[in-house]
């Protein structure tokens, strides 16, 4: 056999030594959601009743979170056991390591503290304390970048039931809605390089068909005039998608036809990719001489904001949402998608079972670039509403190690998205005010990643026990000859 | 029998007539030309000038030429595709010599001395390629251990004041960066293209962070300019002696090409690492340790990349974010070029090389050419060799999988 093959197989629940007494979770289900439904219940009516009083608004946060701490008894009350947890236990600990990792590269790394490190033997205690320091000062700007201070949202939570005023709300709310903003361009491309997985494919090239999708849908944004928004928008986003498609799709042809590894072509067409963005930019589309800046998008092709500022929330959510309901039905719910993963898991059993595997990786990678075209499409329509040089930011890279993160799934990338808008939203904060340049969330990264590809290591760290298949993504390892 | 015509295949037929066409081409170019005969002039700096062509002539003669040689393939067909593609290839690079000289003088030691200095970090990272992959370990990190290489240069460097410590401290940097690769591919059994994508991500961040945090503040992060060797006798002969005034890492690349290609394939230990990366099984059977080889020779070719990275920073003097900007790519492109050889490698690198010194000149001589097409042709070439449309590359046999004892 020339392949190795690692499967993805979901929290696959207890093996056969099932006790023969039923768990106390399954023996009394139905009170216990009763219970918990009965909870929750009473928990929406108590916000309802503060909100409209006006009175003992303090509690209204401590509430939202019991509220998300009984959705999440309910589910495990309902799938009758905790192994829906069993999932994310490795992907917690490696973030949670990878953090620790960051924390001592920051300690290290800090003057102060190597300085004081110098005087180890005689003063420690100023040492320990300059590092704990440093350390704190970054993770909570961190903290407060990404989520906000819960201070500051109760504060104005209270203003706004109090007195009807939103604003402080609003900029309280800010970090939360960067995270999620940031996180837009990470699902979508994250998706991209997901379904790439679930075919047997690596798709490397997500930041050059990010660029491309991106550009294409500026310049129908710019171009096109006098249509209504309703026409405009969506034939933006569509000259992007397909752009970032076609990007993608030539790889996936020469793969087809001749065999070529896509992890060369797709990093050869990045580079290609951001050549010929630089000369576009340069030459033909540019607007004012020496900017590299492309004119600006017309309104009816801007993605609509949904809060007034600071909130700079966008309609891509909207596309990134969409896009994940759409991979995930697309991949499990219809005969396309099952050939796909068919292909990608075992491709032998693909061709003895009839199904084409060229027309297969043609699709995937047509698709996946489309996909990582409207991550391109999401950030240009929706914040930056031109191209210019400084556009590619890094998000398809990132985003492979986004679907390893999320064992390639998209509930999975959502989450993994997430956590990684966060984490860039929390890093601008945390350069600004801890002085902490912006790369280290990079390098919390890289180690995720490390963590997550190889859990051997987390598992001995932590000393778990490995379960017979562990989460693992979908991918075949092959060289370059295919 | 002699002259014996060769059955041509579909493939010999489309080259041949693709160099027909191309040979067309370059006459149409010179009819094209302007009328004003200017003169392409190529000088020395030493000697003045070499030699002044008239361009429409020159294209018209190398066109014919081209079209000489695309008949000659479709009659008789050349020994092999590699001939085709030098006499070819050489042809249409002089026609676009003359072409964009039309006018001007270029400075062709000054060329060649660009195009080798440009492939030595291309042929540095591919030689570094090789050793990774001949042995079965597919090596995308060349970019991240090159950018290693090249922030440990310029920091030992400036800490040290002396850039072969510098150097120094890149090999070891890059090899310990191949250390990681290896063990995450070959211990932990992870998909070595992920290994190698978390290399280049780690490194793009650590060493800008590193930069910001440390180099820059204590004032270590620009040492100042680099001296260039100078081989004496070698130095002095008239046209090329350009090419032996240079900074070290172009000698030792040099020297490294034809080495690594005796181990490789002339000593038994290279015997022994090629068949690691070609059958592992059999090659454990016969009692060779495939992970000690596979272990050496990852942690061999992160030295490699590291010296090559180190080339980047010493000769700017300084470090810059991400400064290998996708050459690590590019050599990895030229070892697939080169079919996993290191003379090969060598050569597909003066390609690349070349394609870059030209669009370097191009922009002086402001040639209506966006220089970011020349740019992008190494990656159109690589993707066309991938292609097999030219010809065959075939990698290792057991390249990309992970070995499992049983």
């Amino acid at each position: 056999m020339s392949e190795t093959e690692i499967t993805s197989t979901g929290a696959e629940g207890t093996s056969a030594a099932k006790p023969d007494r039923p768990t106390f979770l399954e023996a009394n289900r139905r009170w216990l959601s009763g219970a918990c439904l009965g909870l929750l219940a009473a928990a929406v009516l108590a916000v309802v009743v503060i909100v409209f009083s006006k009175t003992g608004v303090k509690v209204v946060l401590p509430l939202l979170g019991g509220l998300v701490m009984l959705l999440l008894a309910l589910i495990t009350v309902r799938s009758g056991s905790l192994e829906w947890l069993r999932g994310a236990v490795i992907p917690v600990l490696a973030v949670v390591t990878a953090l620790i990792i960051g924390a001592f590269m920051i300690i290290f790394t800090d003057r102060e503290v190597l300085a004081a490190l110098g005087d180890f033997f005689q003063d420690p205690g100023t040492a320990i304390q300059l590092a704990w320091n440093a350390v704190k000062t970054a993770y909570v700007s961190l903290f407060e970048g990404a989520v906000g201070s819960p201070a500051k949202i109760s504060a104005g939570l209270e203003t706004w039931i109090m007195e009807g005023e939103v604003k402080a709300f609003r900029s309280a709310m800010r970090p939360i809605s960067e995270s999620l903003t940031k996180s837009i361009p990470y699902i979508l491309s994250g998706l991209a390089v997901a379904l790439g997985f679930r075919a047997g494919l690596f798709n490397i090239g997500a930041e050059g068909q990010f660029v491309i999708g991106g550009l294409c849908a500026v310049v129908v944004g710019y171009s096109v005039k006098g249509l209504p928004t309703i026409i405009h928008l969506p034939l933006s986003i569509a000259a992007g998608a397909l752009g970032g498609g076609i990007w993608g799709g030539i790889v996936g042809l020469l793969k087809a036809w001749t065999g070529a590894h896509e992890v060369i072509n797709t990093i050869m067409m990045n580079w290609m990719g951001f050549r010929l963005v630089e000369w576009l930019l340069r030459e033909p589309l540019e607007n004012v001489q020496g900017t590299h800046r492309t004119r600006e998008i017309l309104d009816t092709a801007k993605l609509p904001r949904f809060f007034p500022p600071p909130i700079r929330l966008h309609g891509g959510l909207i596309i990134a949402v969409l896009a994940a309901i759409f991979v995930w039905w697309f991949l499990w719910k219809t005969t396309w998608g099952f050939e796909m993963r068919t292909v990608g898991a075992n491709p032998d059993a693909a061709r003895y079972g009839g199904m084409s595997i060229g027309r297969n990786i043609a699709l995937a990678m047509f698709l996946s670039g489309a996909l990582a075209g409207l991550s391109g499409v999401s950030e240009s329509l929706g914040l930056t509403h031109n191209m210019s040089l400084g556009f590619q930011a890094g998000y398809g890279f990132d985003s492979i190690a986004l679907a390893l993160l999320g064992g390639s799934h998209p509930v999975g990338v959502v989450l993994a998205s997430l956590l990684f808008g966060m984490l860039r939203a929390g890093g601008t904060r945390m350069m600004s005010i801890a002085r902490v340049p912006l790369e280290i969330t990079t390098i919390v990264q890289s180690m995720v990643i490390v963590f997550i590809a190889a859990p051997a290591i987390v598992r001995s760290l932590y000393r778990l026990r490995a379960r017979r298949e562990e989460l693992v993504p979908t991918t075949t390892t092959r060289g370059w000859g295919s | 029998m002699p002259n014996e015509r060769r059955t041509l295949s579909t493939r010999d037929r489309v080259l041949g007539i693709v160099a027909v066409v191309i040979g067309f081409g370059i006459i149409a170019v010179a009819g094209l030309a302007s009328e004003g005969d200017q003169l392409a002039t190529f000088f020395d700096e030493k000697i003045g000038t070499l030699f002044a062509l008239p361009p429409r002539q020159s294209l018209y003669v190398l066109g014919a030429l081209c079209v000489f040689v695309g008949g000659w393939q479709l009659y008789r067909g050349f020994r092999s595709t590699g001939a085709l593609l030098a006499a070819a290839g050489f042809l249409v690079v002089a026609s676009f010599l003359i072409w964009i000289t039309k006018g001007q003088s270029l400075n062709l030691p000054g060329l060649l001395k660009t195009t080798l200095t440009s492939a030595t970090p291309l042929t540095l990272g591919a030689l570094s390629g090789v050793f990774c992959e001949r042995a079965g370990v597919v090596n995308i990190a060349i970019e991240g251990m090159m950018l290693f290489g090249a922030f440990a240069a310029i920091a030992v460097t400036s800490a040290t004041g002396s850039q072969w410590t510098g150097m120094l401290a890149a090999i070891l940097t890059g090899g310990l960066m191949a250390a990681l690769h290896a063990i995450l591919s070959i211990n932990a059994r992870v998909v070595q293209i992920i290994s190698g994508t978390v290399i280049n991500i780690l490194a793009a961040g650590a060493t800008r962070y590193l930069n910001i945090r440390l180099l820059e503040p204590a004032g270590l992060s620009t040492p100042g300019s680099i001296e260039l060797l100078r081989i004496p006798l070698l130095a002095d002969i008239p046209i090329i002696g350009k090419l032996f005034e240079n900074t070290p890492a172009v000698f030792m690349m040099l020297a490294l090409v034809p080495i690594v290609s005796f181990i490789l394939f002339r000593t038994p230990w290279g015997l022994r690492t090629r068949s690691v990366g070609e059958h592992p099984r059999a090659a454990d059977t016969v009692g060779v340790n495939v992970f000690r080889m596979r272990y050496i020779n990852v942690i061999i070719g992160g030295f490699i990349a590291g010296l090559g990275g180190s080339y980047f920073s010493l000769s700017l003097g300084s470090f810059e974010d991400n400064m290998t900007h996708g050459q690590g790519f590019i050599a990895l492109a030229a070892m697939i070029f080169g079919n996993w050889t290191p003379v090969g490698s060598f050569l597909a690198a003066l390609v690349f090389g070349f394609a870059d010194a030209i669009q370097g000149k191009m922009q002086a001589f402001k040639i209506a050419l966006p220089p970011e097409f020349l740019q992008m042709a190494p990656y159109i070439l690589t993707m066309i060799i991938m292609g097999g449309v030219i010809g065959r590359v075939i990698p290792p046999a057991a390249d990309g999988q992970p070995y499992v004892k049983e």
